[in-house]
C-alpha cells in the first residue's frame, strides 16, 4: 500500500497566486483538476479537457497554458496565476477584468477567465499589437456567446490603457 | 424620473463573472460525489441482447452498474415545451432512461457509478455488450422509403409528423400563361450548439425527495420530466439551476437530469454527479435538425409571385425531442414572408439513426432562411432583377396580419432594416463594382432577410410569474422562472423592475438562480421569449407592489392615494412634488409598525396571449478564391427591429454572438457521420469547425427601434434572430461574386469544388 501510495501520489510544491503552497496530488491529475479540486479555484473552467477550448487557461511562470493538458506534477516549483490572481485583495478589478466588464465582453462567463488570462499575458508583453495580431494571439480560446467582437474591444482598451494611450 | 430601460447598464452578474466567483453547476458539487459514466452504444441501430457486468463490478471503486434491463418502464418526452393537458398536444414520450432498442451510435445503454471518475470509466470499458444489429439509415429521404429500417414503433416510413399549408389553388395558378418557373433544392447540415460548459448535473435525496442541480435552461420543465421518467409525483423533485455556461437550446431539453435523478435513488440517495464530456455533448445531447428543402416559385416577368411550393424534410435523428415543431415553424414563415395568393407547403419530420435533433438557436428559422432567402436570390437572378429591389417589391408589407398568430407587421420593419444594411455595406456601389469580374479571386455582396416571431403563443402556453419582496431599506428582490443563460435577461429584467416599480436600478436585486422549490413558475429560456414574456409579469407584479406601497404611504402620511406617487424610491406628493418620505423609511416603518405591520410583497402570473414579429436582415461582402475553393468573409452587418432596446450594449452583444453562429453555419460547421457505421466523425472542438477569433471580420450590429405595441416595454425577440440570416447572406454574396448558386452549407472547399467544377469555373 505504501509503495502504491508513493507511486500514485506526490507532493507538489508551487506558488499559486502569490502564495507558496504544497499538497499531495494524484500523479495522474491534470493541473486543472489540482486547481479546481484540491485548491477549489473554480474560476478555472473545463470545456473539453483536451486543450481545444482554452477555458482552463492559467499562467505558468508568466506564460499561458491549457491547464487541462498540463500534468499537476509538472507544476512543481512553478508560479501559477489564475483569474483570482488578477483580482485585488479588496476585490478590486484590475485592468483586464475591468475592461471586460466595461465593454460587455462577458455573457455566459464560462470562457471569460481563460480569455482574461491570455489578455493579461498580452498586456504584460508591453507591445502595441494590431487587431490581426490580437485576433491570432487570442485564437486559442473558443467563445460561443460574443462572436469575439467585444472581447477584442476589451483587450484593445486594456492594452491601450496599459501602454498609456487612449 | 431617471429611466433605466434604454440605458446600457453594466450586467448585474458582470462582477461575479469577471472575478471568476460566479458558481456554475460543477463548482457547487461536493467532492464526495459519486461519479456516473454512461456506456454508449457502438452500433447505430439494433437491440442490446445482453450486458455482462461481472468484470466491471469487480473493479475497485465501482459502486453500482445499472443497465437498460433494469430501468423502470416509464417512457418520457424530453422537449422543453410547456406541458399540455391535452393528450393530442403532448410531446412524444419515446425514451427510457436507458434503451434496449438502440437507435443511434451513442445511445445510452448502461451506467457505471464509481467512487471516482477513474473507477467509473474503467467500469464502462469493462462492460461486455452483445447486440443484435439492424440496418440503419442516416439520410432523411432514404428513411422515408418503404424498405427503410423502422426506427420507432408506430411511425410508418419513419415519419414522426407531416403537416401542410394549402392557400389558394397552386395547381390552377401555375397554369397562368407566361410564368417563369424557378426551382431549387437546399440542404442545411447537422450542427451542434457548442456552449463552452458541457451539460452536467448532480443529484441527491433530501427529506424523501430528489434534488437535481443542473446546467439547464428550463428548471420547471425538467422537474416535470424527471417526475414522469421516474414515475414519481412532480412535487417529489426539486431542480436547482445555477449560473450556466451557455445553452443555445441544447439545454432546452431534459438531457441527463432524469437519469441522474434515478441514479441517486439507486444508491440510497447519495450524491451522484453526471458530467458530459465534449464528445457526449456533440453526439448524445441534441443537435440542430438538418433540413432539406425543395422550393418552386412561379413568377411573372414583372417580378410578382403567382404561386409557390415548399417541401421540407427535417432529419429528426433517433428520438422525437422537439420533433416537428422546428420544421413547422420554418414552414410557417414561408407564406408570410413573401405573401403570395397560392401556396402549397408540406413539412415532414423523419426519424433517422442520427443523434436526436432538438431546439437550437433559431428553431427552424436558420434552415428556412437558408433555403428561402437563397431561393429568392435565385429567382431574382433568373428574372435579371436586383435581389434587393426584388425583396422591396415582394417582402411582407407594413400592415400585414397573420390570421393564425394575429401578429401584425405594425411598421415597415423589413424595408427599414434593408435600407440600413444596404447603406452600411455600400451595396449599390459594390454591386456595380463587382459586376463582370473574370479573375480567379472575385468579390461579391449579398443579403438575406429573416422572419421571426416571439415566444410560442398560440402554439403553446405562454405564461410567466414574478415575485417581488420589499426590504426594510426600500430595495427589493425579484424572481422569475425565466432563466439567465448568458444572454443578459437578469440585467434587462432589473432595468424593467426599476422603472415599473419606480425605484433606482441599484435598489433592484435579482435572484439569479432558479430553484423550483422557491422560484415562481416559469417555463424557462427559449423562443427568444425572455424580455417580451417576462415583461408582462414584471409589469403586472410591479403594479401590484406599487399599489401596496402607496396604500402603506397613505396610512403613514394620510395623503390620499390619488395624490401620491412612488418616483425614484421616494414617496412624492404629486400636487407640489414634496418628498413625503423615502421608500426606505416607509419600508422600515411599515414592517415594524406596532399597529399596521406588513411585509410588502407581490407575486403574480401573467398569461400572454399575443406574439410579436421580430424582423431584420444581414448584408455580407465576400472574397472568393475560385481555384482554392475558399470564401473569405470581408464584412457583415445585421440589422434588427426588436422593438425598444432595453439595454443597447447587451443587445449589440447578443447580435454579435448570433452572427458568429451564422458565419459558422454558412462556412464551416458540420457534424459528419461515417456512412458505414453511423458514428460521428468529428465530435470534438478541433475537428468540428466552430468559428474562432481568426474566422471573423468586424461584426456590425445595427437596430431599427419601432416600439412593439403589444409589449409593456415595447420589446420583442432578439435572442435567436441574429443567427437566422447570416448564412444565406454569405451564400448570396458568393452567388454575386461567381454566378454560382451554392445550395448547400457549410460552403467548405469540398462543396465549392464540386459546384465550381460543375459551373465550369475550374477543371479537375
Amino acid at each position: 500500500m505504501t509503495e502504491k501510495h508513493e507511486m500514485q501520489y506526490k507532493v507538489v510544491h508551487c506558488n499559486i497566486n502569490g502564495k507558496d503552497v504544497e499538497k499531495t496530488i494524484d500523479v495522474r491529475a491534470s493541473l486543472t483538476d489540482m486547481l479546481r479540486n484540491d485548491y477549489r479555484l473554480t474560476s478555472v473552467k473545463k470545456g473539453c479537457e483536451v486543450g481545444e477550448c482554452g477555458a482552463c487557461t492559467v499562467l505558468i511562470d508568466g506564460e499561458t497554458f491549457n491547464s487541462c493538458i498540463y500534468l499537476a506534477v509538472w507544476a512543481e516549483g512553478k508560479h501559477i496565476i489564475t483569474l483570482d490572481g488578477l483580482i485585488g485583495p479588496n476585490g478590486e478589478l484590475s485592468e483586464v477584468p475591468q475592461a471586460f466588464v466595461d465593454e460587455s465582453a462577458i455573457q455566459c462567463g464560462f470562457c471569460s477567465p481563460g480569455f482574461m488570462l491570455t489578455a493579461y499575458e498580452i498586456l504584460e508583453a508591453g507591445i502595441e499589437y494590431t487587431d490581426d495580431e490580437l485576433r491570432k494571439l487570442l485564437s486559442g480560446h473558443l467563445c460561443r456567446c460574443t462572436g469575439y467582437e467585444n472581447i477584442l474591444r476589451a483587450v484593445k482598451k486594456a492594452m491601450y490603457n496599459k501602454l498609456g494611450k487612449e | 424620473m431617471s429611466k433605466s430601460v434604454g440605458q446600457s447598464m453594466i450586467r448585474v452578474d458582470a462582477y461575479e463573472k469577471a472575478t471568476g466567483r460566479a458558481k456554475y453547476t460543477d463548482d457547487l458539487c461536493d467532492s464526495s460525489a459519486l461519479i456516473a459514466k454512461i456506456c454508449h452504444s457502438t452500433i447505430a441501430h439494433g437491440f442490446v441482447k445482453s450486458i455482462d457486468v461481472t468484470q466491471a463490478e469487480q473493479i475497485p471503486g465501482v459502486v453500482k452498474v445499472i443497465t437498460c434491463f433494469q430501468v423502470p418502464n416509464y417512457p418520457f418526452p424530453t422537449a422543453g415545451h410547456p406541458w399540455s393537458t391535452d393528450p393530442h398536444h403532448q410531446d412524444v414520450a419515446d425514451r427510457l432512461l436507458l434503451n434496449r432498442h438502440v437507435r443511434y451510435y451513442g445511445d445510452e445503454i448502461a451506467v457505471v457509478i464509481g467512487e471516482n471518475e477513474v473507477a467509473a470509466t474503467q467500469g464502462v470499458r469493462a462492460l461486455k455488450v452483445e447486440y443484435e444489429e439492424l440496418s440503419f439509415v442516416l439520410d432523411v429521404q432514404d428513411a422515408m422509403k418503404d424498405d427503410a429500417p423502422q426506427i420507432q414503433e408506430n411511425y410508418p416510413n419513419n415519419i414522426l409528423a407531416h403537416t401542410n399549408i394549402r392557400k389558394g389553388n397552386y395547381e390552377e395558378a401555375i397554369k397562368e400563361p407566361g410564368l417563369i418557373k424557378v426551382e431549387g433544392w437546399y440542404d442545411t447540415p447537422t450542427v451542434q450548439h457548442c456552449h463552452i460548459e458541457n451539460h452536467l448535473c448532480f443529484s441527491y435525496e433530501e427529506a424523501g425527495r430528489v434534488v437535481v442541480v443542473s446546467s439547464t435552461q428550463i428548471p420547471h420543465i425538467v422537474r416535470r420530466v424527471c417526475g414522469q421518467a421516474l414515475g414519481i409525483p412532480w412535487g417529489k423533485v426539486r431542480i436547482v439551476k445555477p449560473y450556466i455556461g451557455g445553452g443555445f437550446g441544447n439545454k432546452q431539453d431534459a438531457l441527463y437530469e432524469p437519469l441522474c435523478a434515478y441514479l441517486t435513488t439507486q444508491v440510497g440517495g447519495r450524491l451522484v454527479k453526471l458530467e458530459c464530456t465534449r464528445e457526449e455533448t456533440f453526439v448524445s445531447n441534441r443537435v440542430r435538425h438538418a433540413i432539406r428543402s425543395h422550393i418552386i416559385s412561379w413568377v411573372r416577368p414583372d417580378g410578382s409571385f403567382a404561386a409557390r411550393k415548399l417541401e421540407a424534410f427535417s432529419n429528426q435523428g433517433a428520438y422525437a425531442s422537439h420533433g416537428h415543431g422546428i420544421v413547422a415553424k420554418g414552414m410557417g414563415s414561408f407564406p408570410q414572408m413573401y405573401p403570395c395568393d397560392n401556396v402549397d407547403g408540406d413539412a415532414y419530420t423523419v426519424f433517422t439513426n442520427k443523434p436526436s435533433a432538438g431546439a437550437m438557436r433559431g428553431y427552424g428559422i436558420p434552415q428556412a432562411m437558408f433555403a428561402g432567402e437563397s431561393h429568392i436570390d435565385d429567382v431574382a437572378k433568373t428574372l435579371g432583377i436586383d435581389p434587393l429591389e426584388f425583396r422591396h417589391k415582394n417582402i411582407m408589407p407594413q400592415g400585414y396580419v397573420d390570421g393564425f398568430s394575429k401578429n401584425e407587421n405594425y411598421n415597415d420593419s423589413f424595408n427599414q432594416c434593408l435600407d440600413k444594411g444596404m447603406k452600411y455595406i455600400d451595396y449599390e456601389r459594390k454591386l456595380n463594382e463587382y459586376k463582370n469580374q473574370t479573375g480567379p479571386v472575385r468579390r461579391g455582396v449579398g443579403m438575406a432577410a429573416f422572419w421571426y416571431n416571439t415566444g410560442v403563443w398560440p402554439i403553446s402556453l405562454e405564461s410567466s410569474s414574478c415575485r417581488m419582496i420589499l426590504n426594510q431599506d426600500g430595495s427589493l428582490q425579484f424572481q422569475t422562472g425565466e432563466t439567465e443563460i448568458g444572454q443578459g435577461c437578469d440585467t434587462a429584467y432589473s432595468q424593467m423592475v426599476a422603472d415599473a416599480v419606480g425605484i433606482p436600478f441599484e435598489d433592484v436585486h435579482v435572484v439569479s438562480n432558479q430553484d423550483t422549490d422557491i422560484t415562481p413558475f416559469g417555463t424557462g429560456a427559449y423562443a427568444s421569449r425572455q424580455t417580451y414574456i417576462g415583461g408582462f409579469s414584471i409589469m403586472q407584479t410591479a403594479l401590484a407592489l406599487r399599489e401596496k406601497i402607496l396604500k402603506a404611504a397613505h396610512e403613514l402620511t394620510r395623503m390620499p392615494i390619488s395624490n401620491i406617487d412612488l418616483v425614484d424610491g421616494k414617496i412624492i406628493r404629486m400636487e407640489d412634488g414634496r418628498v413625503m418620505m423615502t421608500l426606505g423609511e416607509l419600508s422600515t416603518e411599515i414592517l415594524y409598525s406596532l399597529s399596521i405591520s406588513q411585509h410588502i410583497t407581490a407575486e403574480t402570473t401573467a398569461q400572454i396571449k399575443s406574439n410579436a414579429y421580430s424582423f431584420g436582415c444581414s448584408f455580407a461582402e465576400v472574397e472568393v478564391d475560385i481555384p482554392m475553393c475558399t470564401v473569405k468573409l470581408i464584412d457583415i452587418v445585421n440589422v434588427h427591429d426588436c422593438g425598444t432596446l432595453i439595454n443597447p450594449a447587451l443587445a449589440e452583444a447578443q447580435v454579435h454572438g448570433g452572427m458568429s453562429m451564422a458565419i459558422g453555419y454558412g462556412l464551416s460547421e458540420q457534424l459528419l457521420f461515417d456512412e458505414k457505421t453511423g458514428k460521428a466523425l468529428n465530435d470534438n472542438l478541433l475537428d468540428y469547425k466552430l468559428s474562432t477569433f481568426m474566422d471573423h471580420p468586424h461584426l456590425e450590429a445595427q437596430f431599427v427601434e419601432n416600439a412593439e405595441p403589444t409589449s409593456p416595454f415595447g420589446t420583442k425577440a432578439l435572442g435567436e434572430p441574429p443567427t437566422c440570416s447570416g448564412a444565406p447572406a454569405i451564400r448570396n454574396a458568393v452567388l454575386q461574386a461567381t454566378g454560382v448558386s451554392v445550395n448547400q452549407i457549410p460552403m467548405t472547399p469540398h462543396i465549392l469544388f464540386e459546384k465550381f467544377k460543375g459551373a465550369g469555373l475550374i477543371s479537375e
